[in-house]
Formats: C-alpha cells, structure tokens, sequence
C-alpha cells in the first residue's frame, strides 16, 4: 500500500525530468557554416526595434533574429550579468549602453569582435565613439549604434514673452532661471536630478570631467576633482538659492510640470522629442532646441547622455551571424533610416546620419533645423573614460544626491561627490581592480 | 463533509466531534441577532475603504488619456477607457493579451498542481507514520518562514545548469512546491479525515492512491480551495521569479510586463496610461474568481478556527 504511493512519487519525478529533458534538448549546436539556418536572441529595450528587425529577416532567410525586449538600461545588464554567471540564458545580441561596457567586459560577458568583420565599421563612426567601443584598447566589444549628445531644450514662447535670450554661458542660464522663477514662483527653468546619474555624468563631461582612468593594468577613479566639484557646485547654488527645482526627473510629477508649462526647460540629449512627445504632448511645437549653456563659450563642449551599441555576448554559439546583423543594423542605410523613423535613436554611423535625418521630429516641427544643431554639437563631446564599476558609482550618487538635493545646501552637493568617490573607489579595490 | 463523517464514524475522531459541536454552537453566537456596534461597523467600513480606494483611483485613472492623467482632478472620470484598451490591445502587436494569457497559465496550472502536490503531501504527514516524518515536518515549518523572493536567485542558478531559464517551466515549476499549502493540507487533513475511514477503505481493499483520490480529497474540499486560491493569488500577483527567470517577453506574466511598460529607458517616456489601464484588466479575473469561490472560503475559514 505504501509502495504504490511512493512509486507514485517516483513516477512523477521521472515525468518532471523527462518533460525537463524534452523541452532543453536541440538548443545547441552548429557554427559557421552560412547555408544553415541560425536563430539569434537579441536583447534590446530601444523603443520598435523589433519593427527594425523585420525588415533584417525579411530579406534574410539563413539568419532570423528575435528581438526580446528588456526593461531599459540596468535591469537588462543585471540580468545578463546573471545569465553569464549561471552559466546559460544569455543572449546572443545584447543592446549595451557605452558606460556598461567596461562592467560588461570585465564580467566576461561579451565577446571580442577584432578578429571578425566588425572592425571594418570603423570607417563608419568619429574617432570618440569608436573609442568606447574598444575601451581604447586593440579589442573591440561592440558595434556602435546611437549616441546622446547634450542639448538645452526650452520653451521659446516662455522665453519670448520675458523678453530673455537664449543662455548661452552658465551664468546666463543661472540668470535665466532667476528671471523665470521670480516671474512667476510656480515656474522652473529646470530640476536638479538626483535620480538621474546618467545626466549628472553628461554635465561633468562637459566641465571636462573623466571619471575613471586605466594606466596600464591600474584604474583610477577621479570623481573628485575640480570639473566635477565646479558642476556639482553651480547646482548646488541654484538648489539653495531655490531658482531651480530639485525633484528627480521621468516621475508623474516632472511630466506634468512638463506638460502644464510649470518645467520650461530641460538640459537633455538629441533623444529628447521622443520624451517630451510622450509627456508633454500639449505643447509641441513651443519647445526649440539651443546647444548647451557653457562654462567657456569660446570653447563648446558638450556631455553625452544615453546612447548604446549592439555588443555580441560570450554564450552565443553564432558570432559571425550575429556580427553580420549588428553590421547590417548599424550601418546599412535603409537600417539606420529605419531606426530613425521607427525606433527615434540618433544614429552614431555619421553618413547614414546625415541621409536619414533630413526632417526635424514631428515635435520639433517649428525647428527645421533641429538635426543641423544636433550634428553641430555632437561634434563637440568631450572624451570621457567609463570603468568596470559604473553601477556602484550611479548608485552612489542617487543615494548621496538625493540627500544634497533634498537638504538644499551647496555644501552638501560638494560632499556628495567626495562621498561618490569614496564609495567607487572602495567597491573597485574590494572588486580586486588595482586602483591607483 | 461532515454529514458524511457523522454517518461513518459517529462520535469518534476529533476532528469530527469538533466539526459537529461548532455546527451546533453557531446558530447561537451568529452575529446576525446582535445589534452592529457602531464603532466596529466604522472601524471595517474604514478598512473597506483603506482597500477600496486605490481600486477606485485605478478605475478612474484609467479612463483618462495620456495629458489628462496627472493634470486633472483625480477621482474625476474621463472618457478615454475604450481608447486606452485599444492601444494596449494595440501595443506591440497584442503582446498584453499574451501576457494575460500567460498570466492565466502560470496561475491556474501552477495553483491546480501546487494544490494536489499539498494535498498529497499533508495528507501522507497527517495519517502515515515513517521515520524522519517529524523532521520533515520541521524543515517544511522553517520553509514556511522563508519568503520566496530568496529563492529566487539560486533557483535561477540551479535551472540554468539545465538549461531551463526562459521557459515556462522556469515559471510553473518552483511554485509547484508551496511549503505553506503542504502545512494547510496536513492539518485540515488530520481534521477532516477519519483515520476509521482510511481504515475501512483498506479492509475493502483500496489502494492507497485511490483512497487519497476518491475519498481523502473529496472530504478536504474546502481547505484544497483555499490552498488553490492561496496559491492562484501568490503567482498571479508573482513578480521576482519572472523577473529574474524570463528574457523573452513573450512569455512574460502580466507583473512582469507590465513593469517593463514603465522601464523605458531615459530616451522613451513611461507609457502610465497603458500601465494602468493593463492592472485594471488584471484585477479583473482575481475578482471574478474571488467572487465565485468566495462560499468555499468562507465554509473553511470558519472551520479552521475550530479545528487547527
């Protein structure tokens, strides 16, 4: 009687595995060969890059690739860095922003491309891109594929009815915001993010700031030095002076302030229609975009914020197949027109550029010039070097300037990022990095 | 349930007696002669509407498109609620159907076979004697203690070793194992079920997968029901296991989805209306089946409070 209940449970256990076997089995196998057919995974989160990807499988049959959408930037790097980890699950193509790449190939995570066709790409993209895809090194990690130049966007009919110019250094912008909160107290020229740490690093990009540095097999980490310290502190001023709005970004607040004329300006990157459409939707066509404010106007510069590559991860068994679509989608004018008009990237491939980008977004449709500005300024960002360790730094500073901004005191935005650097420097020696 | 193990077994096993006794007790204690009292009638009229009113924020917010939601008055209802499940339905295709359906597999599958699993389990602890049977018993009381979201992570690890992650399984199967329900099944299975009745069936020559089957499960109805909807609850409303075991969002549960919907990258704005509109609709089916097997409960939670 006992017997037949546990050759019950043994049963069952038998039926578990054989399900488990049937359904693992015929994942792995083939290489190289270009007659057979290959199924690529490809994990990206750009908004209708799968409508993109269509367009690929059409017209090739041998390589079909499934776009699995991730939810935007870390999640997809924490998860990837699991399946690497684990063993299994990765994918073979990976969407992969250029300040993760450094966390991405110290984990392993991604295959070398200088021994593929990929380095013929190079021709395609302005030295500085280029270089983040290689980490200034001879290996080559992924296929550059958009990029964020910083720009100012602001309402030119705000601007207009107060009778203020376009500011062109930082003190006319600090100017600007005085002039438009004292106008009318409800209104902010702009928010200081402590959410964002993607915009803050854009900022000290533009103040000359590089974070990290690598000499040789040593990294430093250079958070606190003077050009972050001068960003950190011409905010913390704004901050406390109360011209300038301390509530994070991309919340239901910041959109409606957005929308409702309460925010009426936003130091973002060339992506910013695509944001603002979505948020903002009832002021399009009142927005105008300028380049960046400057701390030395005779001398533009800019910071990035967002842009990505398409990275092929170390688990996939069809490298040359998945370098073939990663070429194709990146540099092929009829892909990079696609992912202009579908996907709304601000490709990094400077020809096809130029082709696919004739039209101003729909948002900015007062503003034919738009992408005339954006090539203006993607022209002058300055180089910046990422390290192995940007999620700790970024976490870092959304802990310690949520605390500056919400004390609203220039003193604390300065101790902000002596703690940043504290805490990024500690995480990279624990990590066993030599650190300098 | 009891009708018929008063006919079997009059008068012996506890589980019975007690049965028999609050049958008995409870025409007089009902509430339903008493006056309400004002104070506890407010206290849960407080507690309806603490629950009651985020329900009602999404019903209103989801009739409201895109510039309305954040710029008029909260509570005060649009137009837009049809629009707005056209463009989910819009979205990618149909994706949030699939999601739903997805949804519906994971809960309803993974509850059906969690409960047989925790009916069987309990009920071999609650009427089989066998060596180590106290220590499993510990070892499923501690595992009541831990909380599921810490398992995740290995359990991510060990199904990677063959090759499960991204699949359905990688969702249905850890669920299938509920410490929880296993600990329900055993005590309403001591209650319940009359050791004289496994005893007659065994002289009648019954196997014992068959008296479990026909006549230990049918008499632990109630409490299997509240094990399934324990369960159904528990996955529908799962987010760290999907989370972490799926890349494909094809097969993405509708938590899982949904949240994606608001993790859009710096570059694209979170799509709000969509998301609220799509846990609206979620709810939907949780009410439904609430409603439906809202008696079972209520028969076993009373049944419960006497006999555990």
């Amino acid at each position: 009687m006992r017997r037949s209940l546990r050759t019950a449970a043994v049963a069952t256990a038998a039926a578990a595995a054989l399900l488990m076997t049937g359904c693992s089995a015929g994942t792995s196998h083939d290489s190289g060969d270009t007659n057979q057919k290959v199924n690529l995974t490809y994990w990206a989160w750009a908004p209708n890059l799968d409508k993109v990807v269509d367009i690929w499988n059409k017209s090739h049959p041998n390589i079909h690739v499934t776009v699995n959408k991730q939810d935007g930037g870390d999640p997809a790097v924490t998860k990837l860095l699991t399946a690497i980890k684990a063993g299994s699950g990765a994918p073979d193509l990976m969407q992969v922003e250029y300040q993760k790449l450094p966390t991405l190939v110290a984990a392993d995570a991604l295959a070398d491309l200088s021994k593929t066709d990929a380095v013929k790409t190079k021709s395609h993209f302005s030295d500085g891109v280029w270089s983040s895809v290689t980490l200034g090194g001879d290996a080559l990690y992924a296929i550059p594929q958009d990029t964020g130049p910083m720009m100012f966007f602001y309402r030119a009919d705000v601007f207009d009815k107060l009778g203020l110019s376009v500011p062109s250094t930082w003190d006319e912008y600090a100017a600007d915001a005085r002039a438009i909160h004292e106008a009318d107290p409800s209104v902010y020229l702009g928010t200081f993010s402590s959410n964002d740490a993607g915009w803050f690093t854009g900022l000290s990009q533009q103040a000359g700031a590089s974070w990290w540095g690598i000499d040789g097999d040593a990294w430093s980490v250079d958070i606190d030095k003077a050009p972050t310290q001068k960003v950190a502190k011409y905010w913390g001023g704004l901050v406390q002076e109360g011209v300038i709005n301390n509530k994070p970004m991309y919340t239901p607040e910041w959109n409606t302030a957005l929308n409702t004329g309460k925010e009426v300006g936003w130091l973002s990157a060339v992506w910013a229609p695509g944001v603002l459409s979505g948020n903002a939707g009832d002021t399009a066509g009142k927005w105008k975009v300028a380049p960046m404010p400057q701390w030395d106007a005779s001398n533009p510069a800019t910071g990035n914020w967002g842009g990505s590559s398409t990275g092929v991860t170390s688990q996939s068994k069809h490298v040359d197949a998945a370098v073939k679509f990663a070429t194709w989608l990146n540099t092929d004018p009829e892909a990079v027109k696609a992912l202009v008009t579908t996907a709304g990237i601000y490709p990094a491939d400077n020809a096809a550029a130029k082709q696919a980008l004739s039209k101003a977004p729909d948002f900015f449709s007062n503003q034919p010039d738009f992408y005339d500005v954006a090539a203006k300024v993607a022209k002058t960002v300055n180089p910046f070097t990422y390290g192995p360790n940007v999620n700790v730094a970024y976490s870092a500073y959304n802990d310690d300037f949520a605390k500056a901004a919400q004390s609203k005191q220039q003193s604390a935005f300065l101790d902000a990022v002596t703690q940043m650097q504290k805490t990024t420097t500690a995480d990279l020696k624990k990590s066993g990095f030599t650190v300098k | 349930m009891s009708a018929t193990t008063t006919e079997v077994t009059p008068g012996t096993g506890r589980g019975a007696a007690s049965a028999q006794k609050m049958k008995r007790e409870r025409p007089k204690d009902s509430a339903m002669h008493e006056k309400p009292s004002i104070v506890s009638s407010g206290i849960l009229i407080l507690g309806a509407i603490y629950c009651l009113f985020p329900v009602l924020w999404v019903i209103m917010a989801s009739t409201k498109d895109g510039s309305e939601l954040f710029s008029t008055l909260t509570l005060a209802p649009s137009t837009h609620l049809w629009s707005n499940i056209v463009e989910l339905t819009q979205y990618r295709d149909g994706l949030f159907w699939r999601w739903m359906l997805n949804t519906a597999l994971y809960a309803g599958v993974g509850a059906i076979v969690s409960t047989w699993v925790s009916a069987l389990s309990g009920y071999v602890l609650a009427k089989f004697d066998f060596p180590g049977k106290g220590t499993v018993f510990k070892i499923l009381l501690m595992g009541v203690l831990v909380p599921g979201v810490i398992l995740a992570i290995p359990q991510y690890f060990l199904f990677a070793q063959v090759g499960l992650t991204n699949t359905y399984w990688s969702v249905l199967l850890p669920q299938i194992i509920s410490p929880y329900g296993i600990y329900l099944a055993r005590i309403y299975a001591a209650a319940a079920v009359p050791n004289d009745v496994i005893e007659a069936a065994r002289t009648e020559g019954a196997r014992e997968m068959y008296i479990f089957n026909r006549i230990a499960m049918p008499m632990m109805a109630p409490g299997l029901v509240t094990i399934f909807l324990f369960q159904f609850v528990a996955v529908w409303n799962n987010f760290m296991l999907p989370y972490i075991m799926l890349g494909n969002d094809h097969l993405f549960p509708i938590t899982v989805g949904l949240n994606g919907l608001l993790n859009q990258g710096a570059s694209a704005p979170a799509m709000y209306t969509l998301v609220i509109t799509g846990a609206l609709l979620s709810i939907i089916p949780l009410v439904i089946l609430f409603l439906v097997l809202q008696r079972y409960w209520r028969v076993d939670l009373a049944a419960g409070a006497v006999k555990a």
